[in-house]
């Protein structure tokens, strides 16, 4: 019986202890966001701030970025990323599945030099033909006007054909007796991939898609090089990068936070809702 | 005898050689004026698609290949510079050769060159095709016909076609751009237009990796960090990511959800927002050191020089990159350990393992054996990590040791090379450092992906 109450006691003690560590950690993690998250309220300006907690709260910064549009017009980057980004999604998402498709799928003489040379293409740093990029776009004109938002949603649905491996790997696990049987009801490869294989591959396509929405929201060197000097073709990041450039950020910081609360909103929404099927892709299509 | 059969798997007998020798007139036509074998068989949209590319080629040629191509070897001779005109007795302006196009329209013509040799060699296959078809059957394929196969048994090329070619115009061609710029002199002294750079062969490469020179030894002395640092930042990650999940899995715990959902929280936010507020906490007059003071840990009017002092800053990135990369770790390895089978820890613990013993012989080999591939992917991400260096650094504390002061000393390869391009125009030390980085890679990669279960048996599911 005693020996019962102190296994018991220990476990009680080594609970609250793993809790309180884990709560120590999350605090940790969470208190940079907390951090700009009251930021974004503070009415004083500038980047430091001598008080942890802000004096004055305010919603002016947030408004600001909306009816202060000389320099900085963040509606108008917005604007700009979610156009990109819907466009980018779109064709990324296209390209990785049929790549995907094909190498999972067909049989054909370049298929295994493609694949070695998608993993070796990977292998170089992206930033190295960054500046090729942007002469090559330069080149056929599309570094100006609205051509920039062009070049951009080529930019990042470019390679999208390179990263097909999860995609395939999950195509792989569907049975190739289904594409079998329907073919010899009468359909066609292009039947079985676009009525079979697709709407059986709802997780990859979430996860693709949401992927390629999320990067121009994230980047802002390759936008960056590509817009160059050109605020209006900007997108959220660039322009949230501009506005804590060392001659604006003692002005403009508490607004960059407000935007960057305003841009992670979304995001996060985004990311959580895909977390679901990003451990149901890397499961597999057919549950055992 | 095995491998014999694998490489003649895809053979077909509608080849090049067998079009020269039983070809008949038109086919044998059709080596030269693409479209002729399907014209002589009515095929005629198909004819004029050949037709029209031989023709638009050939004119693309004449007018501004052939000159490309000739401007390959020099990359230019004449400076731009100003003319004495005598007719109208001023000087006027010329504008001479732009090294950097001439590079790049030179490679332009390669790649269309190639790729009308392969068009050429369809066509000339295609024709042969027909005209075998013809023979044996009394039968042509229709446009319809052909059209139809691309989206049967030919499906693979129609999805294809797109993605490659949106490979080829933003991957392919601007890393030949920027690799053929590696063995040039096109330096901050060597800047078009205005002034023409040329090719030097492997002088770039000699300088980078020789241990003499200031070059040499920032660039050795980069690279010993950049592997220091991929280390560290991908195995401690990896190590209490485990560690973490383990603790947020265990049955004792509570709210599991929840803690998992305060650690994910931050891979969600954007990285340049995160990391670039760190940064502000970490500055020397920071909120980090603020909070020191207060709490009476420091003195007044002192504080730690988190970014400031080299070594300082290296310790401060590993750290804070744990803060980056322990939730991406925690995502991926949560479902793994779900997965691993309850009766294997239930027998271990009927025979008297304790938690290490178990951690270390059951759930280790476990996670180790399915995350090897993203390991390794981690790695080489961790090379190339761009933005948790330029973002919480920037690459400072900056270092007159090092060449010309374009590094600083948390700079990696990577944040190296952005430099020298964008901010300094060296664009052939960057692209040289670009190579080596991906020779890196390269043997890093080869060696563990080649064993890796993943990579031997691709069909062991299907």
């Amino acid at each position: 019986m005693k020996n019962f109450t102190s296994a018991k006691l220990k476990k009680i003690i080594s609970n609250i202890f793993s809790h309180s560590f884990l709560l120590i950690l999350v605090l940790i993690w969470i208190a940079p966001l907390v951090w700009i998250l009251l930021t974004s309220f503070r009415g004083e300006q500038g980047l430091y701030s001598t008080e942890i907690i802000p004096k004055t709260l305010t919603l002016s910064n947030y408004t600001r970025l909306f009816t202060e549009t000389e320099i900085f017009n963040f509606g108008l980057w917005f604007m700009n990323t979610l156009i990109v980004s819907i466009c980018s999604c779109i064709i990324s998402a296209f390209y990785t599945l049929a790549v995907a498709y094909a190498m999972s799928r067909a049989r054909f003489k370049m298929r295994k030099p493609f694949m070695n040379m998608a993993l070796i293409m990977g292998l170089f740093p992206g930033f190295m033909s960054m500046i090729a990029v942007y002469y090559i776009l330069k080149g056929v004109g599309l570094t100006e006007g609205y051509f920039i938002l062009v070049a951009l949603v080529l930019v990042y649905s470019g390679s999208a054909g390179l990263g097909f491996y999860i995609a395939k790997g999950y195509f792989d696990t569907i049975p190739r007796a289904i594409d079998e049987a329907a073919i010899i009801d009468g359909a066609s490869k292009w039947d079985v991939f676009t009525k079979i294989t697709i709407p059986l591959s709802k997780p990859i396509i979430v996860q693709t898609v949401i992927a390629s929405f999320l990067a121009p929201w994230a980047d802002f060197i390759f936008a960056k090089v590509i817009a160059g000097s050109n605020a209006r073709y900007y997108t959220v990041s660039v322009g949230l990068f501009e506005m804590i450039s060392r001659e604006n950020v003692n002005q403009f910081f508490t607004r960059f936070a407000a935007g960057a609360v305003l841009v992670s909103i979304p995001m996060v929404i985004l990311f959580l809702s895909i977390q679901r099927y990003y451990s149901e892709g890397n499961s597999g299509a057919v549950k055992g | 005898m095995f491998k014999k059969k694998k490489t003649s798997q895809f053979n077909t007998p509608y080849t090049i050689q067998s079009a020269f020798k039983k070809g008949n007139r038109w086919t044998k036509l059709s080596f030269l004026i693409m479209g002729l074998g399907h014209f002589s068989h009515k095929q005629i949209i198909k004819g004029l698609i050949f037709f029209t590319s031989q023709v638009l080629f050939l004119t693309y040629m004449l007018r501004f290949g052939l000159y490309s191509l000739s401007m390959l070897p020099t990359l230019g001779t004449e400076l731009t510079g100003e003319k004495y005109d005598a007719v109208k007795g001023i000087y006027i302006q010329t504008f001479g050769h732009n090294s950097m196009l001439l590079l790049l329209y030179g490679l332009v013509t390669i790649g269309m060159i190639i790729s009308f040799f392969l068009l050429w060699k369809a066509n000339v296959c295609s024709a042969y095709r027909t005209q075998v078809l013809y023979e044996t059957t009394g039968k042509v394929s229709t446009f319809k016909d052909d059209l139809r196969r691309y989206f049967d048994q030919e499906l693979h090329k129609t999805l294809l076609f797109l993605p490659i070619l949106s490979i080829v115009v933003f991957t392919v061609l601007p890393l030949i751009f920027m690799i053929s710029m590696a063995f040039t002199n096109f330096d901050r002294h060597h800047q078009p237009p205005g002034n023409l750079f040329t090719w030097t062969g492997f002088e770039t490469f000699k300088e980078l990796v020789s241990f003499s020179g200031e070059l040499g030894t920032t660039f050795w002395n980069i690279a010993g960090w950049t592997i220091v640092w991929a280390i560290f930042a991908t195995f401690l990650n990896y190590i209490f990511g485990i560690l973490l999940a383990l603790l947020i899995n265990r049955k004792a715990t509570k709210f599991k959800s929840f803690w998992r959902l305060g650690f994910v929280l931050s891979v969600a936010v954007p990285q340049f927002v995160t990391l670039l507020v760190i940064n502000g906490l970490l500055q020397d007059q920071g909120a980090l050191n603020i909070i020191l003071q207060k709490l009476g840990l420091l003195s007044h009017g002192t504080y730690l020089p988190f970014l400031s002092n080299g070594d300082w800053a290296r310790v401060t990135v590993i750290i804070v990159n744990l803060w980056i990369g322990i939730p991406h770790t925690l995502l991926i390895v949560t479902g793994i350990l779900q997965n691993i089978p309850k009766d294997l820890y239930e027998a271990a613990s009927i025979d008297g393992a304790g938690p290490f013993t178990t951690f270390i012989k059951i759930t280790m080999p476990q996670v180790l054996f399915i995350t090897a591939p993203y390991l390794l992917l981690q790695f080489i991400g961790n090379i190339n990590n761009f933005n948790v260096i330029f973002l919480l650094t920037g690459g400072g504390p900056a270092s007159l040791e090092y060449y010309k002061a374009t590094a600083g000393k948390t700079d990696l390869l990577v944040t190296w090379l952005y430099k020298l391009t964008i901010q300094y125009n060296d664009y052939n030390i960057g692209a040289t450092i670009g190579i080596l980085v991906f020779v890196l890679s390269t043997i890093m990669a080869l060696v563990i992906y080649r064993r890796t279960g993943a990579y031997k048996n691709e069909e062991g599911f299907q």
